[in-house]
């Protein structure tokens, strides 16, 4: 083939790939967190509005539903002792280790069921019923099994949120679609490497959303656990039913606020990595 | 040709234009009893090595299975496969399928992490092989990123980086618009003829297999059997709107369609 002919061939093939590339712009780092972020504050401002209406308009006692200034001035007043922080550190543990326990647990059941049909045909709709089982319902059964303690708390909260990542991690494993095994394959990933290198990989975007769901379950779990006393150490939960007890509501209030602002974060941090995972896969448009 | 050193190594021993893939009465049947389908039908084809061998057929003449069967995805009901001594071939299909998660050059370097390069040495020949198929300036971009057309030629690379001298191709082309399909059959022929490659191209597109092949061989459908095989002499570089191409591939759809006809009522 003659030279010039193999360089027009190359020029056309590199003009038609620039064509159908498109081109790469981001905006700034803040431009983006403004974008994210401002319906959200205005979102904030409006409850802190209808709030304070509510409050000045005189609709419950002052006893019963505090204005905003004295729940953020006693929330303040909670940053500054031990009792929020020990609270706060215990029902972060609680759920840390729930969630791994959960993690493992489910992981190990969702990969079980979705390889053995056997298991598939036994509990894979046992497995969906149990998610739908609200988890304060496991209360009075594990106090009975294991007393009022951490163990009752981790039960409950690993049947919370079991069974979810159990579910993501057989979505994961159903939805790998073939060609992608057949692909692995012979490109030469055999046994271990097939799972490591494609099927892994592949049904990630399913465990996320599992894990995602999982942790909702095992939050609301452990709250529910907390508030029924099913363990004597005072965590958030608890620490909210004795505000009440003391009929000390900004207290109640600001406890509210202090595990809203934990989900809230966690929420935050799944989301990035969801976005994260599906914009470099192709699956959703980077912002 | 540094990139790939075995590839010399893999036919040494071998006499030039010995076989590189013989399938000798080969049949598969899917299913049993009433309900079974026999696909392919004691088939027997010799590919030689340096050929570029295209298989033409109407759909359901088992030309997929024919591949999966080489490729030693899916095990023949009767019959024996021989592949060159120390090549497993590699397999392309109509979709790319590369990995979302992974870039370009990390799909491309995925097969020499598998058979365990090491890292900075994969990354090297990847680029190298990304080279080859043009598409270096993209090594970091995501599949997503690219045209359909460009996809293939990085499942392409992929597979060279199987060092394999045996690569079988189904529809690879299938997909594409025809202006990105004519530049990768200038590009699949540059690189089948610079690597002295050993090319199994299954097609329903006559002009693409007239266009590309040294030899086209056409399956009958259900089940699938050899009816025509013949040499193209038609000199290279060929261009695929040229006479001599339209007439051949008129000549052989003209066998087809015979085939095809056998199925009406």
């Amino acid at each position: 083939m003659a030279t010039d002919e193999l360089v027009r061939q190359k020029a056309t093939l590199s003009g038609l790939d620039a064509l159908e590339v498109p081109t790469r712009s981001r905006r700034p780092l803040g431009a983006r967190i403004w974008k994210a972020a401002w319906p959200k504050l205005t979102a904030l401002v409006v409850v802190m509005i209808v709030w304070q209406l509510l409050f000045l308009s005189g609709w419950k006692d002052p006893w019963v539903l505090p204005g905003p200034q004295a729940v953020f001035a006693e929330l303040w007043r909670q940053m500054n002792t031990d009792e929020l922080w020990d609270a706060f550190g215990l029902t972060i543990w609680r759920a840390a280790y729930g969630f791994a326990l959960s993690l493992v647990i489910g992981g190990a059941i969702g990969l079980a069921v979705a390889r053995i049909p056997f298991l598939r045909a036994a509990i894979g709709s046992i497995i969906t019923s149990l998610q739908t089982l609200p988890s304060v319902a496991w209360v009075p059964l594990a106090i009975l099994l294991l007393q009022l303690g951490e163990g009752t708390i981790t039960f409950v909260v690993v049947l919370g949120a079991a069974p979810s990542i159990a579910n993501g991690v057989i979505a994961g494993v159903d939805f790998i679609p073939p060609l992608w095994m057949r692909a692995g394959r012979n490109i030469g990933a055999r046994g271990f490497a097939l799972y490591r290198h494609v099927a892994g990989p592949a049904s990630l975007p399913a465990i996320v959303a599992g894990l995602k769901q999982g942790w909702a379950f095992a939050w609301r779990s452990l709250m529910a656990a907390e508030i029924v006393g099913a363990a004597d150490a005072t965590g958030l939960g608890l620490q909210m039913m004795v505000y009440r007890d003391l009929n000390d509501a900004a207290g109640l209030y600001a406890v509210l606020i202090t595990i809203l602002i934990i989900g809230l974060f966690v929420d935050t941090v799944f989301g990035f990595v969801e976005r994260t995972m599906r914009s470099r896969r192709g699956l959703a448009e980077a912002d | 040709m540094t990139i790939v050193p075995d590839l010399r190594e893999a036919y040494a021993g071998l006499p030039v234009g010995g076989p590189a893939v013989a399938l000798s009465g080969v049949t598969k049947v899917f299913g049993h009893g009433a309900a079974s389908v026999t696909a392919l039908d004691r088939v027997s084809l010799t590919v030689s090595q340096g050929e570029f061998l295209c298989l033409v057929g109407a759909s359901g003449c088992g030309k997929s299975t024919l591949l999966s069967l080489v490729a030693g995805l899916d095990a023949p009901t009767a019959g024996v496969i021989e592949v060159t001594e120390g090549a497993r071939p590699g397999l392309m299909f109509q979709d790319p399928a590369l990995f979302p998660w992974l870039t370009v050059e990390q799909n491309v370097a995925l097969p020499l992490r598998l058979r365990g390069v090491g890292r900075c040495e994969r990354l090297e020949q990847a680029r190298e092989l990304l080279e080859v198929v043009r598409l270096a300036d993209f090594a970091r971009r995501r599949p997503h990123e690219l045209s359909g057309g460009m996809r293939q030629r990085v499942a392409l690379a992929r597979t060279l980086a199987l060092e394999t001298p045996v690569l079988l191709m189904d529809e690879p082309f299938g997909a594409l618009d025809a202006m990105t399909r004519d530049l990768l059959h200038d590009e699949i022929e540059r690189i089948w003829s610079e690597r002295n490659l050993t090319i199994l191209f299954v097609t329903h597109n006559v002009r693409e297999a007239a266009r590309l092949g040294n030899r086209i061989v056409l399956l009958s459908s259900r089940p699938g059997r050899v009816v025509d095989d013949r040499p193209v002499e038609i000199p290279r570089p060929r261009v695929i709107d040229s006479p001599a191409v339209a007439n051949l591939a008129a000549d052989v759809t003209v066998r087809l369609r015979e085939e095809v006809r056998r199925h009406g009522n």
